[in-house]
């Protein structure tokens, strides 16, 4: 095998790989859309959280502005902590509403953020001070039958 | 009956030593290698050549597998997953399994049985007609001018293959869901797009392939530089090579996936 | 001539695991001659090389070659030494995976920073001296044996050495490949100012080439001369070695039993 033929190959495959590998991060991993590096935390202290799960979108609007990052429960109050990874592009104000939410009837869990209209915005490590829990189906059905066998006492 | 009994515990205790040792060895020249590998950091166009007969050679296997294990899991997963009415996950599901672990793991496979098996003969069959004793004669290092060459290719290559394999399988799953069966192209690549995540599911992967390159090569160089100086001694260790490779990589791919999706699911 | 010593053993013994290999030899080289080490298959000729080019070390005495012992040199040192001594293995041991120009400049271009005109030029000229000038583009496996060890030979006078060991030059070639690898020898060791070693069990064509010989037997030195004083020798072992006899002093059994008592006559009839 002559050097030069070997060489040509050798760049060809290493081409080949390099490309590869840039259209597992550009077209099937999306990268560009979401960052670490440009990133800012937000915590909220959630009643319940339900089925989240660690990565898990945030998003607002229907749009993906971060992910979560870690959850643990606070032994002080027992409400879960949820730690969020907030895009920089993405600000939001000081009376932003977090709730957990369902995609579909029996989707995986995201937080959703509705902006408020306060002023000032949320920092890097700040708190969200007004959050709605995971709805849970057990407890909706309890609801319901508790809120029915009432209005059927009314009626009588 | 007892000293029956006694000669069973010698022999246990006999293997052990013996795997222990050899453990051991094969790290020292793991270890050797790695110090000896300035040579062919200096001279490239050693590691070049060896590119060549590691990552080349093993490019078509790579290429035609990929393609077909893409094909049936894009197969596959439209068939159960239109019973949920979810065809369009079914990119999703296609790039998960092989960026996560299908290309990894198969692609280790294909390149210990391709690659690794080639590197072992080469190196045995060099010890065995003295090339190894030749080199040393001449007062060059066989492992910093033979050893850490092929190293070094295989620990280049191997990233490369997988991502190679894992690419071709996606096209390959594109192939079957979306040209032959009509799945909507923009949700096929959306969907995918929105679960896959480069951080979790793509960089990880590549830090396995680059496990697996490491494991692979070492074990490969290792099994050919030990071998018997005989036909049967480097058959043998070709044998070795593949079979503890392929354990490496189930047993690694394991280990690896269990931190790496540790609180996760 | 000069009769300076290059090479110098001295009360050298060396045993793999327990099995003694080489017992007490004492040998002198001088500079510039071919010296022939033969004795059958197995006698611990070629740990001899291997213990002269530092590969093992003795259990004890020393190989001293150019004033320097072998076996106490550094990694570093025994590499220096290393490059002005060369070894001709069994079949030839060329790099396979090489081309015939390749395998001949590989010193020089691991151990020198000759521009590669240079090389090409040395590379022809060593190719030139065994007659294979115009086969330096084919790879190894395009060889004859006999070319292949020429090609050997080409390589391990690539830098010029002083010191060149021949393990077994002789073995498996045909009688004309046979003598031309012989004639090369002599004539390389005259051109160049080299001193050979050849180690062989072919007692006809090294005693035609060489000009001291040594038998080693038993791992001891059976008998040593001159090719003359060797063929006039009155030892039975020489005397069976040169002669090619089937049995002698170096039997034709292996140690064992009594052929009676390994066959379970003794105990059946007892």
């Amino acid at each position: 095998m002559q050097r030069s033929t070997m060489d040509l190959w050798v760049g060809l495959f290493v081409i080949a790989g390099i490309g590869a590998l840039l259209i597992l991060a550009l077209k099937v991993g999306n990268l560009g859309t979401y960052s670490e590096a440009q990133s800012y935390t937000l915590i909220g202290n959630f009643e319940n959280v339900g089925g989240l799960k660690i990565r898990a979108p945030v998003k607002s609007a229907g749009v993906v502005v971060g992910r979560v990052m870690d959850i643990q429960l606070s032994t002080k109050t027992f409400d879960a902590i949820v730690t969020m990874k907030i895009d920089n592009r993405y600000q939001f104000p000081k009376d932003t509403f977090a709730s957990i939410l369902t995609s579909g009837l029996l989707g995986a869990q995201y937080v959703g953020l509705a902006a408020g209209g306060d002023e000032g915005m949320l920092k890097s490590g700040d708190k969200i001070m007004k959050t709605n829990s995971a709805l849970v189906l057990e407890d909706m059905i309890g609801q319901f039958l508790f809120d029915k066998a009432s209005e059927d006492d009314g009626e009588f | 009956m007892p000293r029956r009994i006694v000669i069973g515990i010698r022999g246990i205790g006999h293997r052990v030593i013996d795997s222990i040792w050899r453990l051991g060895y094969a790290s020292r020249f793991f270890m050797l290698t790695l110090l000896k590998s300035g040579t062919s950091m200096r001279r490239f166009s050693l590691i070049i050549r060896e590119l060549y007969f590691t990552g080349v050679l093993t490019l078509i296997i790579i290429l035609v597998s990929g393609l077909f294990v893409g094909m049936v899991l894009g197969l596959q997963g439209y068939e159960t997953l239109q019973k949920y009415g979810a065809e369009t996950a079914v990119g999703t599901l296609v790039a998960l399994s092989l960026v996560r672990e299908l290309g990894p793991v198969v692609a280790g496979l294909l390149f210990a049985s391709r690659a690794g098996s080639a590197i072992t003969a080469e190196i045995g069959l060099m010890k065995v007609t003295e090339q190894l004793d030749a080199m040393g004669m001449m007062a060059v290092d066989p492992i910093a001018r033979v050893v850490a060459p092929r190293f070094w290719a295989g620990v280049i290559s191997m990233p490369l293959l997988a991502a190679i394999f894992s690419a071709m399988g996606i096209f390959g799953g594109y192939l079957v869901a979306v040209v032959l069966i009509g799945v909507d192209e923009g949700l096929f690549w959306s969907q995918m797009q929105s679960v896959v995540d480069f951080r979790f599911d793509i960089v990880n992967g590549i830090i396995k392939t680059c496990f697996f390159g490491v494991a692979v090569t070492a074990i490969a160089v290792f099994e050919g530089y030990d071998a018997q100086p005989t036909a049967e001694g480097v058959s043998g260790a070709t044998t070795r090579t593949v079979v503890t490779s392929a354990l490496v990589i189930l047993g690694l791919d394991f280990v690896l996936t269990s931190f790496m999706f540790r609180g996760v699911g | 001539m000069t009769t300076e010593t290059l090479v110098e053993i001295k009360d050298l013994n060396f045993s793999y695991d327990k099995r003694a290999v080489l017992k007490g030899i004492n040998m002198t080289m001088v500079r510039g001659k071919i010296i022939a080490v033969m004795g059958g298959s197995g006698c611990g000729k070629t740990t001899l090389l291997r213990l002269i080019g530092g590969a093992v070390t003795p259990s004890s005495g020393y190989v001293k070659v150019a004033d320097q012992v072998v076996h106490e040199l550094g990694r570093d040192e025994l590499f220096l030494l290393r490059r002005k001594m060369s070894m001709l293995f069994q079949f030839g041991a060329l790099f396979t995976d090489l081309s015939v120009f390749d395998n001949v400049a590989f010193q020089m271009r691991e151990h020198t920073d000759l521009p590669e005109p240079v090389i090409r030029d040395l590379v022809l000229m060593k190719l030139h001296a065994v007659g294979l000038r115009g086969a330096h583009n084919l790879m190894p496996a395009e060889l004859s044996g006999g070319m292949a060890r020429r090609v050997a030979l080409a390589r391990s006078i690539a830098l010029d050495p002083m010191l060149v060991m021949y393990d077994e030059p002789f073995a498996g070639l045909d009688p004309i490949s046979l003598s031309v690898i012989g004639n090369l020898i002599r004539r390389l060791t005259d051109a160049l100012g080299m001193t050979s070693i050849v180690v062989t069990h072919d007692v006809h064509e090294s005693l035609k080439i060489v000009d001291y010989v040594y038998f080693i037997s038993d791992g001891v030195i059976a008998a040593h001369g001159t090719p003359a004083e060797v063929r006039r020798s009155v030892s039975p072992f020489v005397h069976q070695f040169v002669h090619s006899e089937a049995d002698g002093p170096v039997p034709f059994h292996y140690p064992a039993a009594t052929y009676a008592t390994d066959l379970n006559l003794e105990s059946s009839f007892a």
